[in-house]
Formats: C-alpha cells, structure tokens, sequence
C-alpha cells in the first residue's frame, strides 16, 4: 500500500484538520465571552455609554463565531467512533463520562442563557441580562475545562486500572479528572484564549484608530487588549515555563523531541537550542544555533543539570522531532512578540500617547492574527509530541483507528476540506466584514432579524414587539 | 433496574426526542422549496428559528451519551455506519450554517436556501440508512466491527431512508398546520395528506420486512404468545392514523395532526425497542456486554439526573414562549433590507 494511502495517517490527517479547524472558535469564543462579560460590568459599574457600544459591537461577532464553534464540534465528538473506533472502545468508560458532562453542562450554561445574552437586555432588565452573559463566560470556560481533562488524561494518564477486555475502566475519578497536567493545560490554554481574544481586539481598535483617532470604541478595544497583552503575556510565558516543567517530569521523551535534544547531557550542560535542523535518521541536530547551559538552567534550574535526551528511547517511539521542535518555536516566538507589543503600550501609555502611536497601532494590526497561529502551533506540539501513542505510553495511535479501508477515509477528509473552506470561509468572510466597520456610539446589538438561537428562553414580549414592527422588503 | 438498562432508557429517550424534534424542522427543510411563495419560506422558517438548534443538541447528547455509557456499540456502530454518518454530518454543517448566514446576505440568499434543503434532505435520508442498517443487523467479531463496507447499502436500508424523508415531511407540515394560518396553512394540509399516506405506507412496509431480517423479530412479533402482548402497538399505530386522518380531512389548523404524526412517530419507536430488547445492537450486541463498568454510568447518572430534567424543563419552557401562529411577514424576525 502506498503510504499517501495509510489508513492511521490519513485519519490523522482528518482529526488535525477538523479539530484544528474546530478549535479557532472555540480559542476565540473563550476569551471573547471573559471580555463581554468584563465590557457589560464596567458599563453597569460606570454607567459610561462606550462599554456598552463595544459589548454591542463584539456580541454580533460572538454569535457568528459560535455557531461555527458548535457546528464544527458536532463533528469532532462523531469523529471519535468513525476513525478512531478502538480508541473509543478502550477508553470509553474513562472518557466518555467527561465528554459527556461537557455537553452537558456546556449545553446548560452557554445555550441556556445565549438567548437572553443576545437579544435580552431591554427586556429582561441590566441585571438579569449581566448574569447571562456571565453564564455564558462560565460555559465557555466549563467546556473548556472538561475538554482539557479528557485531553490532559490521554497525556497523562491516571486513576484507571485495565479490565480483562482491555478496557480502560475508572477506579479514581479525582484522578482521572485531576489528572497530573491538566492543572498546566487549562491555565495555558484558558491563557491563550485570552491573548487571542486580546489582539484580534486590539487589532480591531488599532485598525479603526488609524481612520479616525478620535473613534471612543477603537479608543476602548484598543487600549483594554494592550492592558491584557501587557500583562497576560508575562504571565502566560510563566504558565508555559511550568507546563514545560510538567512535561519534562511526565513526558520526557516529548520535552526532548520539543528541545530537538538528541543525546542525554551528562556532566555537561544542556544548551538552549534556538534555531537548527533536526535530524532524526542521525539522530542530531544540524545548523544549530544554541545557548550554552541555558536548556539546564531553564529545565533543571542548574547549570549541568542533566535532561534526558532522544538516545533514552527506542527510535520507534519517538515523536516526529521537526514538527514539535519548529511548531514549539513558533509558538514562543508570537509569544515574545506578543510581550512586546504589550511592553511597547506600557512605554507609550507612560508618554501619554498611546492613541497617536502609530507604529504600535499598524503592529497590532500586524498582530491580530497570532494568537490563532501561536494556539495551532501549540497544540501541535502537544499532539504531535505524544506521538505514537493516543494514550500515552499505553495506547498506541497504530492500535486505535477504526477497521475503514484508507480510500473511505481519504474520500471523506476531502469532504471535509472542501466543506470547511466554503462554510468557514463564508463565515469569516462575515466576521471580517462586521469587524471592518467602525464602532459607533450607540451601537445597536444584534439585529433582531438574525435568528434567535434557540434553546435560550428570548422572553415572550419579543415577540409582541417583533411582530409587523418590521418592513418586509421582498 | 440495574444501571445499564436505565442507561439504555435514559438514551432511548435522547435518540427518541432528537427524531422527534429535529423531526419537524428538518421536515421543514425537506419542504422548503416546494413551498410556493418566497414568502412562504420565510414564514415557514420563521417558525423553526427558536428551536432547531436546541433540538439538534439531543444528537451531540446522543452520539456523546452512547460513547459514555455503551462505548462499545459506539465503537461498532459508527464504523459500521461511516459513510452515512460523515454524509450526515456534513449536511448538519450546511444546514446549520444557512440559518445562520441566510439572513446576512441578499446576493447569496438562493445558495444558503439550497443548502438548507439539501442538507435538510441528505442528513435526513442518511438517518434512515443509518437507522436501516442497524435493524438489518451489524457483524462484530472480537470487538470490532465486521461487516462490509457497503452494508448500509440494501434495498431494506434505501426503504428506510425513503421512509423516514416522507415521515420527516408529515411532522413538517404538520407542525406548520399547526404553527401558521391562511394560505400556508392550506398548501400546509395539501403537502400532509399524501405524506401522512405515504408514512403510513412506509410504517407498514417496514414492519411488515423487519420480522424477516431477524429471527429474533419473527419469534417477539409474529409467534404465540409473544404477538398478545405486542399486539396493541399495530392496534395504537391504526389509532393514530384514524385521529390523524380525521384531522387533515376536517382542515383543522389545531395541533391535531401534529400530535396524531408525533404519535406515530414515538409508536414506532417502541416497536423498534421492543424488536431490539435487549440488544443495542442486533443481531448479537446486548445492553450488558455494550455497557460501560458500574463506575462509568454511576458517575455520569449523578449529573445527568439533574442536569437532564433541567434541559427538558427550560426547553419546555422556550416552546411555551413561542407558542401560537406565526403570520405571513411578521414572525421572530424579520428580513435584512
């Protein structure tokens, strides 16, 4: 069989485009219902009309990004049992649990209350409406919190024991839900929807103040996502050093692949390799460009401290070293950058003039799109990183796939390609479009002729005032 | 009761509101373009906007409960089934999108009302594969599936796919007798007299083939003793056709009709169950070797024993918001200019 047509590769292929896909919404939606809930409080806490005019202006876009959010998801939790059917089977009883309390508290909070978050506020009164936006930023955060368990389990897997049919069966779910890395995990991700969040924002401001500087709402988006830029990416640079911390005690074999660390130090420091060729025939690292002892100070805090290396480990378990070792690069690049930019506002602000600072203004535009790109390339450096194994160290991914011949799966990973690009492109198309016209004062939310979605409870008097109240025009 | 049965009726009743609910709105989909005015459509979708996405939710509780509790019938049905479950998901994404995107464009109008009624058509047709294959029987050997790889391909599984998009388009036009007045209402019960027909038809030709694929069926459905007890299902199957009848040809604009296809809807159903007790998945698959250990479901019953009865009631309590006739041009909303 030629290898284009491996099954196990070419479902892998469909499960990184689909959740890959997938996951920008939710990266986006995450932080963007934190920021709605932070708009609508300083507003009630104010009463400055602006905070309202920009809850307005991101709530049209929040909606349209989460509906693509929910319909790309349909997908993944199907996915699980058409390609991946004896992974299914195996940790069924530990995972399935926990993906089906997100649903089902996810389904609770966000569609609950998205309702009266959208179309709510002159009628169900300020508080109640704050209260639901609030549950929906507790939605968003409690899917997240139970998506990075099942995930952070199959990394680090705990409070299991295996049954007689080679099942993974719970005997802890503490454990299991608490498992050694998810604590890193979810800070590192909830983090990075943040900043995500924080320069689509930003780029949005920095793009209506390069029209017009006087704009109060680019002046609002502008200002608030450098404070979360300055102040977030410091820490998420601190979140990220210990998750690599956990990683080195739990994975280390994966630390090794992301650090391109081929040979065990001993008695000599590891270096901080910034830039080289991994090669993994030979197993070394080529045009290297590296710190000296840095790699140990930063992993061991000592100077020799001594890491395992690739050589610990059968060439036949290890990850593909190039995709983690550059994924990883790029990752912390837009990181460091994303510290920059947040450096840069704080010297600005401190000249009192920020508002005129136009090459942080075109940067932040420059940057709008980083967050997407740093997030991507950080979950393929997890996913990848584990590799060969979906549970890790005791599942391997050759072992987990369905019995579909390669050609099913290959026709049905086209479909998804072309279904994506069209559906997805069409909806960015649409959020491009809201997000390039300019904030105004008194912002009107979202137009009540967009559908209502649904299993929110939009009160009654809607209805009353909806109907014939407008022209139809065809 | 031990857990797994519960389990099994917990996700009996998940799969059961899905058909039901989306049901009537992708119905509504099978039937859009052959509503005659433009203004039609947009009533007609006016009256599903408030529920469709919440009810697809009970598919997501469906696929994701069914990995939880039954991991391996999930395993073994959803390979079993790839080429319909993919078909489906995709025509959910056009679907769901064109409500959406719809209303955001006037250029591109015709292209997402396409896309609604195709998708509405394609994930309809492939629910009935879907749901044909299983009854037909799903190979497993050591775990995994077995069979072919065209199995959802027969002449049994394309009969239920039929039926189920005539089924569909009863609870559709059902739904807007029910939910619109005037001349909607009118082609409404024109388009649910000959889909009722046909329904019943299909009800009947189904049950009338199941017992055959099975020996199993045949001994529950068709041998002494077992046919007394079952018998008042065919018995409450005519009663509903006769008050669903008696409704389309009074032209009443009640929930009459609606109710008489849900009953037909949930009397099939019980016949399905009681064709499958106690095997998820026949011919050989059992409640008990499908269920995930005590831990699993004991775990999962602590939240869904609130979490669901809470779904239900707020769900109940949106139908009742948005009770009553929807009219021509007004309705929960409007058009873009």
């Amino acid at each position: 069989m030629s290898p284009a047509l491996d099954p196990v590769l070419l479902a892998r292929f469909q499960f990184a485009f689909t959740v890959s896909f997938h996951f920008i919404f939710p990266a986006f939606t995450i932080g963007l219902a934190s920021y709605l809930a932070v708009l609508n409080g300083l507003w009630l806490a104010t009463g400055r009309q602006v905070f309202l005019s920009v809850y307005q202006y991101w709530l049209k876009i929040f909606a349209l990004s989460f509906a693509m959010g929910v319909v790309s998801g349909i997908v993944m939790s199907y996915q699980i049992g058409t390609n991946w059917s004896v992974y299914a089977d195996r940790t069924g009883p530990v995972l399935g649990p926990l993906m089906a309390y997100e649903v089902l508290s996810a389904f609770f909070l966000e569609a609950g209350f998205l309702g009266v978050m959208l179309f709510g506020l002159n009628r169900v009164g300020k508080g109640l409406h704050f209260f639901a936006t609030v549950m929906v930023m507790l939605g968003t955060l409690g899917s997240a919190f139970w998506i990075l368990s099942v995930n952070s389990w199959m990394q680090t897997p705990t409070g299991y024991d295996i049954a007689a049919n080679g099942q993974f069966v719970p005997r802890d779910w503490w454990n299991i839900v608490f498992n050694p890395s998810f604590p890193y995990r979810l800070v590192h991700t909830v983090l990075a929807a943040y900043l995500t969040t924080a320069f689509v924002v930003g780029a949005v401001g920095a793009f209506h103040l390069l029209r017009d500087r006087s704009n109060a709402g680019a002046r609002v988006m502008f200002s608030m996502a450098l404070w979360m830029a300055a102040v977030v990416s410091p820490l998420q640079i601190f979140a990220g050093d210990a998750h690599g911390l956990n990683t080195l005690e739990h994975q280390p074999m994966k630390l090794a692949a992301i650090e391109g660390h081929f040979e065990t130090n001993r008695d000599t420091g590891m270096p901080l390799t910034l830039f080289g060729l991994p090669d993994m025939e030979e197993g070394r690292m080529r045009a290297a460009i590296e710190i000296p002892n840095a790699g140990s100070l930063i992993l061991t805090h000592s100077l020799n401290g001594e890491v395992a290396g690739l050589d610990q480990y059968p060439k036949a378990d290890w990850p593909n070293v190039g995709i983690v070792f550059f994924s990883f690069r790029i990752m912390v690049g837009l990181g460091f950058a994303m510290l920059g930019i947040g450096l840069w506002s704080l010297v600005r602000r401190l000249r009192g003039s920020i508002y005129e600072a136009r090459w942080l203004q075109r940067a932040s535009v420059v940057m709008g799109p980083s967050g997407f790109v740093a997030v991507i390339c950080g979950w393929v450096t997890t996913e990848v990183g584990r590799q060969p194994y979906t549970v890790y160290g005791l599942l391997r991914t050759s072992e987990s796939h369905s019995p579909v011949a390669a050609e099913a799966i290959a026709v049905s990973l086209l479909a998804f390609i072309v279904v994506y690009f069209v559906v997805f492109g069409a909806g960015t198309f649409y959020i491009l479009r809201a997000m390039a016209r300019a904030p105004n004062a008194g912002e009107a939310g979202p137009d009540p002729a967009e559908p209502i979605r649904t299993t929110g409870f939009t009160p009654a008097p809607q209805l009353q005032s909806d109907a014939g109240a407008r022209p139809d025009t065809r | 009761m031990d857990l797994a049965l519960l389990w099994a009726f917990i996700l009996a009743f998940a799969v059961l509101a899905y058909v039901v609910l989306d049901g009537f709105d992708l119905g509504i989909g099978i039937l859009f373009p052959f509503l005659p005015r433009a203004a039609h459509r947009d009533t007609a979708m006016n009256t599903i906007a408030p529920f469709w996405d919440g009810n697809e939710t009970w598919l997501v509780l469906g696929g994701g409960g069914l990995f939880a509790v039954f991991p391996l019938a999930f395993a073994v049905a959803m390979p079993a089934l790839y080429a319909p479950i993919i078909a489906m998901l995709l025509a959910l994404i056009f679907r769901g999108v064109a409500f959406e995107f719809r209303w955001r464009t006037t250029r591109w109008r015709r292209v997402w009302d396409a896309s609604f009624f195709i998708g509405s058509v394609v994930a309809t047709f492939c629910q009935g594969l879907a749901l044909g294959t299983i009854v037909q029987g799903i190979r497993i050997a050591d775990r995994q599936y077995a069979g072919g790889w065209y199995d959802w391909l027969t002449p049994f599984s394309l009969l239920v796919g039929a039926a189920l998009l005539t089924g569909y388009g009863l609870l559709g036009a059902t739904w807007l007798i029910m939910k619109t007045e005037g001349a909607l209402k009118a082609v409404a019960v024109r388009f649910a007299r000959p889909l009722a027909v046909a329904t019943l038809a299909g009800i009947g030709v189904v049950s009338a083939w199941m017992p055959f694929l099975q020996p199993s069926f045949y001994s529950r459905w068709l041998q002494f003793p077992e046919i007394f007890y079952v018998a008042p299902i065919p018995l409450l199957v005519m009663g509903a056709a006769l008050i669903l009848s008696r409704a389309l040809m009074r032209e009443t604009s009640g929930p009459q009709p609606f109710l008489g296809a849900l009953a037909l809807f949930i009397l099939s159903f019980i016949g399905l169950g009681i064709s499958f007790y106690p095997n998820i998945l026949p011919p050989t698959l059992t409640i008990w070797d499908a269920a995930a250990p005590p831990a699993s479901l004991a775990f999962l019953l602590v939240g869904a024993a609130v979490l669901v009865p809470t779904i239900l009631a707020y769900t109940a309590y949106s139908y009742w918001v948005f009770r009553g006739k929807v009219r021509e041009g007004e309705g929960y909303h409007a058009h873009h200019p």
